[in-house]
């Protein structure tokens, strides 16, 4: 009797123990602001990037978040008929998600664009590509800012 | 006329992939910054930038108040032949401003 009971408690502890770790793991490591998710699937019409083949490069130690370097470079022939149609960087805590939408074609020769940005925070950033047969693939990066853009003006 | 720095190769050979590197002067205000008197100042913005090569639209893009004062921009074009290369930046406030450079191609 003594030791059904026992074994019963030491069960319950078990499942208990099980349940706070399930609940542990399936956070997700960090929450995505809606806004960040919502502007990539306006771009994409709805469907979900596949990640990869895109290079997203950005410093991942910025000390000045007015002007931060970005290059984005996707991987692909640049045929008539294969290449990127569209690149779009997007952000997660600035102000507004958009960052930059270029249109390209088989005349850019190779998909690959820079331009400077601004960042609010740490944060981190999602490239996508449209590609010629109506994918879509991506990319993210993590950043940490140590002077805002938008505090001192 | 804001002052534009453009730089791309003179001359370039049929087929080559040519680098173009685009940067105009701009304060792109992002519309949320507070001024001294506690207003904030209204958003002045270049929002579209394309690249036409002989009136042909190889290259262009939209942007957003996330991208810094002084847009920079770097992008690549195959040439074709010889001819004229119309850069055209757009904004608000009426803001627009062309830039021709001609492209040699041997």
């Amino acid at each position: 009797m003594s030791s059904l009971s026992l074994s019963r408690s030491r069960i319950e502890r078990r499942a208990l123990g099980a349940g706070l770790l399930a609940v542990v793991l399936a956070r997700p490591a960090r929450a995505e602001r809606p806004g960040l998710r919502e502007a990539v699937l306006g771009f994409t019409g709805g469907a979900e990037p596949v990640e990869g083949g895109v290079a997203l490069d950005i410093p991942p130690l910025v000390e000045n978040g007015n002007t931060v370097p970005v290059t984005i470079a996707v991987e692909s022939a640049m045929t008539e008929t294969e290449h990127v149609r569209r690149i779009a960087l997007f952000n997660e805590r600035n102000p507004q998600p958009h960052v930059i939408t270029a249109r390209l074609g088989p005349r850019a020769g190779r998909a690959r664009l820079s331009t400077r940005m601004r960042l609010a925070t740490s944060q981190r950033l999602v490239a996508v590509a449209e590609m010629s047969d109506g994918s879509f693939r991506s990319a993210s990066a993590e950043v940490i800012v140590t002077l805002a853009a938008c505090v001192e003006g | 006329m804001a002052r534009a720095l453009i730089n791309l190769p003179r001359t370039a050979r049929r087929g080559e992939v040519i680098e173009i590197r685009t940067l105009i002067q701009h304060v792109m205000e992002t519309g949320y910054r507070p001024r001294a008197d506690g207003s904030v100042a209204p958003r002045d913005i270049i929002t579209h930038f394309t690249c036409l090569y002989n009136n042909e639209e190889v290259f262009s893009v939209e942007l957003a108040p996330a991208i810094a004062a002084n847009p920079f921009l770097s992008f690549s074009l195959v040439t074709a032949e010889s001819g004229i290369l119309a850069f055209t930046w757009t904004g608000d406030n009426g803001f627009e401003q062309t830039e021709t450079r001609s492209l040699t191609v041997t």
